[in-house]
């Protein structure tokens, strides 16, 4: 039987190391939605979302009462808006206004976001595809709970450069579109290489075509609860570093697992999988950079972050694996700069740069994260930082992301609020040489020589 | 048969258990196991205690307990066993 020690251990995690389950997410295919008729589509995709995710949230509250883990968010996840859309929508208003329907749709459920406002362009753009990445502005702009993602590449394609020049226009409009609110519209759109089809987290979830009609995926946390561990084997070998890594993980994710398995038996849905994941918040103790601290640098960002970056994802997935019956997503640590106090430390330190926190993004899950940037930055310029990204990916065989906020109007040493779990951040510098010639070329990287595996 | 783990922190004082011990046993709790210590003044105890048959729901026993807990200064909490089983179990 379970004994006091044991307890006193998981509550210790939960109250005082901000364990959680970050996100419970219900991810719902609206392929059966599709309809030529905009507004029969509208109704449609409406009803299909408020059905089946009228309990989500009262389920999820439940989860939390009777196991004494905080759920922090429930939130839904769509099949990507530009294949339903694609019968119906004739100009980007069309396209907005499933935006404002999706919005509507995730106010009466009751979830903070929903994702999947999303196009798949890693080789081409359809007509439709192009219409909806031209509409995100005006979509992020005019709705409060959409989140949008665009799939640029992968190791299988290459890389859609068309897309990610595209993407750098597009990025800049809808800074532009919230240049009052320090262009918060930004942190809604995230641009992928390698997109998984079942990410619970935001802004990137999107229901995969791939999927069934509905699935429950859920993202675990624990930064706060590696680092407690880690603090307790400081000066210790890689082997005890590495092997308190992995206890740690194993027991965050085996939180996932029981939260995901109680969720899909009370919702009826099945359960998809379990993103093993150490995805920090501004709070205190809340930090994926301080367990890099712990682990023995000054700062994030110091030489040796890349290694002991990559130490900790490694470890955390080999914990965590054995503790779900399925993993999935995007599992791995998150490095954002503007939800983590230890990142944001160590930019206003000095001590982290663009430039590293790309070479960081080659050993972690996702890549450049909440990061703030001069509002006036070329377009290609940010299509370069884009295509790094991409490349990153491409080559890795990984999911790679960007995720970055031009704050129109503001600049180096200035500091913008995003509020609440998106946290602050001061605005980073740029390289400032050109990258024109090479953005404005015509067509797609493609795949690279490992990809051809057949 | 799903237990219920009851954990109790706080400072120590006369009558903790024998509170504890009432409300449950007013309202068909059954407790299985009881374990307790007490760490430099701070009273520590663990519960594992059969809810089944009782006519409350997991709600309201955690929220009346919760109040039984500030009425005498200590932390009570509620908790399904599972939660503890998944972490420390394989």
């Amino acid at each position: 039987m379970i004994n006091m020690f044991e307890v006193n251990e998981t509550n210790k995690m939960i109250e005082q190391e901000n364990l959680d389950v970050r996100t419970i997410t219900l991810g719902i295919s609206l392929l059966d939605c599709i309809d030529s008729d905009l507004e029969e589509l509208n109704r449609k995709i409406y009803e299909k979302i408020t059905t089946t995710a009228k309990d989500l949230v009262k389920v999820g509250n439940e989860i939390e009462k009777e196991y004494g883990i905080p759920v922090v968010n429930k939130r839904i996840s769509v099949t990507p808006i530009s294949l339903i859309g694609a019968a119906a929508c004739k100009t980007i208003d069309d396209f907005v206004t499933i935006a404002k329907t999706l919005d509507k749709a995730a106010v009466e459920v009751g979830v903070n976001l929903l994702g999947g406002y999303s196009a798949l362009v890693s080789k081409g753009m359809t007509a439709s595809d192009e219409l909806l990445i031209r509409s995100i502005p005006k979509a992020l702009a005019t709705t409060e709970r959409v989140c949008s993602s665009v799939n640029l590449g992968s190791t299988k394609t290459g890389i859609n450069m068309d897309a990610v020049r595209l993407m750098g226009e597009i990025l800049l409009e809808t800074a532009e579109m919230t240049k009052e609110i320090d262009s918060v519209s930004c942190m809604k759109l995230v641009v992928f290489c390698n997109a998984p089809d079942d990410n619970p987290f935001m802004a990137g979830a999107f229901h995969g075509v791939t999927e069934a009609d509905a699935i429950i995926n859920v993202g675990v946390s624990g930064p706060g609860v590696v680092k407690t561990a880690l603090s307790k084997v400081r000066g210790e070998s890689f082997e005890v570093l590495c092997e308190t890594i992995k206890r740690t993980a194993f027991k965050v994710t085996r939180v996932g697992q029981l939260v995901a398995q109680e969720a899909s038996k009370r919702l009826s849905v099945p359960f998809g999988i379990v993103d093993l994941s150490l995805a920090p918040t501004p709070a205190i103790g809340d930090s994926v950079a301080d367990i890099l601290c712990e682990i023995g640098l000054e700062y994030a960002g110091a030489p040796g972050t890349t290694a002991a970056l990559a130490l900790l994802n490694d470890q955390v997935k080999k914990g965590g694996v054995m503790a779900s019956s399925y993993v999935g997503g995007l599992s791995g640590a998150f490095i954002p700069v503007s939800e983590d106090q230890g990142m944001i430390d160590a930019v206003l330190a000095g001590a982290l740069t663009l430039e590293k926190l790309e070479a960081m993004t080659c050993v972690c899950s996702v890549g450049l994260d909440m990061i703030a940037i001069p509002g006036s930055t070329k377009a290609t310029t940010i299509s370069g930082i884009i295509a790094d990204e991409m490349a990153i990916g491409m080559i890795n065989q990984k999911t790679t992301a960007v995720r970055i906020i031009p704050v129109i109007g503001k600049d180096v040493g200035e500091t913008v609020e995003f509020g609440g779990l998106f946290g602050y951040a001061p605005i980073m510098p740029v390289n400032q040489f050109s990258c024109d010639a090479f953005v404005n070329r015509k067509g797609r990287i493609p795949a690279p020589i490992h990809s051809f595996k057949n | 048969m799903k237990k219920t783990i009851i954990t109790v922190v706080g400072k120590d004082t006369v009558g903790i258990i024998a509170k504890v011990c009432t409300y449950l046993a007013g309202n068909d709790i059954n407790i299985l196991d009881i374990s307790q210590t007490i760490v430099q003044d701070y009273f520590n105890m663990m519960m594992i205690v059969d809810a089944n048959k009782s006519s409350k729901s997991f709600g309201d026993m955690a929220v009346e307990l919760d109040k039984i807990g500030e009425e005498i200064g200590v932390k009570i909490t509620c908790q399904h066993e599972d939660i503890f089983n998944k972490m420390h179990r394989i």
